[in-house]
């Protein structure tokens, strides 16, 4: 038994990994959903799901038991594998892009073998490059989906959405290279190391401040890819009933739901790695009390809850909310007792922070925008994206020529 | 029966298996799924061969845009179920032998080669997207520029191709 | 180690594949990818030798025929679209008389 897992341990480790980001993923959509219900209910003045469960936190199980049970019809003429293959496709190489990504540069040591957050070790060599070719894969998801269904809204929809997807994923690539071009390596590791060149800026030497024209490019691209507002017109319920996946119920309507938004936390967190530090903290290495943040958010908010909880007016809200109140202040507290753990924590933990920034821009762009109407849609990624990407990469190029020329800089 | 042994004979199946379906396939569609499914397998295979950058660029350029433009075409022109005429049908068996002829020949002939074509390293010096960026554009920069000429000659001829006839 | 004779034993196999694809096959689209799969196998051949003889050109070669391909099939499959509006069929047996 011991020799067994001694021998096959590092597919048992993966293995283990897989299951537990699995997981991970899947409960994050869940709550993703929620949150998103929440803040764009809040941003026009009413309460969102506040009834299933203390402020409507069990709002996603009750979504997820009624995709569960409902009924599951397959329309007629639909070409049968197709039409099965296409959420299975979707769901795949969304969750596959997030087993490219990083969490964390240091590994924890546990019964002497090196665990590194994140399925793939961090040392990825195309690292990008890998997460472009799944990116690029996802067309298929939405094109096959609304060739299959044998009806003609799905078809116009997954054409259009299909057409959008490749036109932007040029500018999405395009805007990259200038972080590329920065840092030197397809690596994630060392595009995060080349934006600590120095460490004593803190938040200044992000890769966002050299390429602010690419982070526009990459996250209105980003945006485009994901089908989300400003660009969701291929699946807007006003327009095309649903787009691609209008003859799809039930489960698989779920598949292509939990794609799309595992897709915006790829998103997410590719934009924080290339262009805000990842795991880098803002504040400068020197300044030593930073590392207690973590705490200082965890101890407060958990706090927080407890109080909410303790006034809430349903008995359920009135147990459960001091209860994961309490977890949370102990957590908090544990950060600030363990200062080993707290030291490894910093960086997952600054990560995880940017990335539910950019969640949350995603989801107040969708309570504040309008969207774009398909022509418009196509002329602003030709024609204007595009281009902005090109002279990203021409002014980049020549930055770092003149910089190793006169500079003698690397 | 090494690891990477297996792996190449799992990769090796599935893409014979692609290209299979590619052939018995009726609707041009699962064709070109099948045909997917082999750009992925040989992706598999150039990782398997050190060849990271080539792998990642089949992926993205083969099967990310090509083989969407394929499928773009076909849902577009709404290609049916092909039938098969009688001279279809006539050339097949003997096309199959012809075929089984061929590949058998050049199997035979590499696999009865007297040198042993072995690989003397995993990769090569550099490597592999640095060595074939300096590659791209030390020694072979002509022909490169040359490549982006014949795009631009082809996203030229696509457009002029592809415009209605003005009446 | 997987010697380099079973990379092009496989690439010798998938060309053949898919020029039986070629003959046999009626549709115009159907053909046109069995070229693909003609070149994906000789690109398979190029990086098995780039390994074997550890040097890169076969990798950047590999590149450029990835190129040409995807140069080819643009224009390709608009002509293809071009045949297909005005015969009104995909059937390569049917497309056999220079005038319409």
């Amino acid at each position: 038994m011991n020799s067994f897992l001694n021998t096959n341990a590092e597919l048992l480790i993966t293995l283990v990994k897989i299951a537990l980001l699995l997981f991970i993923v899947l409960t994050v959509n869940a709550y993703l959903t929620w949150f998103e219900r929440k803040v764009v209910a809040h941003i026009q003045s009413r309460w969102g799901p506040h009834r299933v469960g203390p402020h409507g936190l069990l709002q996603p199980l009750a979504d997820g038991l009624k995709f569960l049970f409902k009924e599951d019809p397959t329309p007629a003429g639909v070409d049968k594998f197709v039409y099965y293959l296409a959420p299975l496709l979707a769901l795949a190489l969304a969750l596959t892009s997030i087993a490219l990504i990083p969490f964390g540069p240091d590994p924890i040591r546990l019964f002497g073998r090196d665990i590194y957050l994140g399925i793939t070790p961090p040392d990825l060599n195309i690292g990008i490059l890998a997460l472009f070719a799944v990116t690029a894969l996802a067309v298929y998801g939405v094109a096959l989906a609304g060739w299959s269904s044998n009806s003609k809204y799905p078809l116009l929809g997954g054409l259009r959405s299909s057409a959008q997807m490749i036109s932007y994923e040029l500018s999405l690539t395009m805007s990259v290279v200038g972080v590329l071009l920065l840092a030197g390596s397809f690596n994630l590791k060392k595009i995060i190391e080349a934006q600590s060149h120095h460490p004593e800026w803190g938040l200044f030497g992000w890769n966002v401040w050299p390429q602010i024209l690419g982070f526009f490019c990459f996250f209105i691209a980003a945006v485009a890819e994901t089908n989300r507002v400003p660009f969701d017109l291929p699946e807007a319920e006003s327009e095309l009933v649903a787009g691609f996946h209008t003859e799809y119920s039930s489960f698989k309507f779920a598949m292509f739901f939990i794609a799309e938004y595992t897709s915006m936390i790829t998103v997410s967190c590719l934009c924080s790695i290339l262009f805000f530090g990842g795991w880098l903290s803002p504040f400068p290495v020197s300044w030593t009390f930073a590392h207690y943040l973590p705490s200082a958010i965890l101890i407060p908010f958990g706090l927080w809850v407890i109080w909410d909880g303790i006034r809430y007016e349903t008995l359920f809200g009135r147990i459960i909310l001091p209860g994961a109140g309490t977890v949370i202040t102990a957590l908090g507290a544990l950060f600030v007792l363990l200062l080993n753990v707290n030291e490894f924590i910093q960086a997952p933990f600054w990560l995880l922070s940017k990335i539910f920034v950019f969640l949350f821009v995603y989801v107040w762009m969708r309570g504040t925008l309008p969207r774009f109407r398909y022509d418009q849609l196509m002329a602003f990624g030709w024609k204007l994206l595009l281009p902005l990407s090109i002279v990203n990469v021409i002014v980049t190029s020549f930055v770092i020529l003149a910089k190793m020329q006169w500079w003698g800089a690397k | 029966m090494t690891a990477q042994l297996a792996v190449f004979f799992v990769l090796a199946v599935l893409a014979v298996i692609g290209a299979v379906s590619l052939i018995l396939q009726k609707h041009p569609i699962h064709s070109a799924l099948s045909l997917i499914v082999v750009m992925i397998a040989l992706a598999g295979l150039y990782l398997l061969l050190g060849a990271e950058f080539v792998a990642a660029v089949q992926i993205i350029v083969y099967g990310g845009a090509i083989m969407v433009l394929f499928v773009f075409v076909i849902m577009l022109l709404n290609a049916g179920i092909e039938e098969h005429t009688s001279i279809s049908k006539m050339a097949g068996a003997p096309g199959l032998l012809l075929v089984v002829a061929l590949a058998g020949f050049v199997a035979a002939t590499i696999a009865r080669s007297t040198e042993n074509i072995q690989a003397t390293s995993q990769t090569g010096e550099l490597a592999s997207t640095l060595g074939i960026s300096n590659m791209l554009f030390k020694d072979f920069v002509y022909p490169f520029e040359l490549t982006s000429f014949l795009i631009l000659v082809a996203v030229l001829g696509a457009t002029v191709l592809a415009q209605r006839e003005k009446s | 180690m997987v010697p380099t004779n079973y990379y092009v034993i496989l690439s010798a196999i998938l060309f053949g594949l898919g020029v039986f694809a070629f003959i046999f096959k009626r549709n115009i689209i159907t053909i046109f990818m069995s070229i693909e799969l003609m070149l994906n196998a000789v690109n398979l051949a190029f990086v098995a030798f780039s390994q074997a003889l550890g040097k890169l050109d076969g990798q950047v070669f590999v590149l450029f025929v990835i190129v040409v391909a995807a140069a080819e099939a643009a224009v390709g499959l608009g002509i293809i679209i071009l045949i297909a509006r005005n015969r009104q069929t995909l059937n390569v047996e049917r497309v056999n008389l220079l005038k319409l």
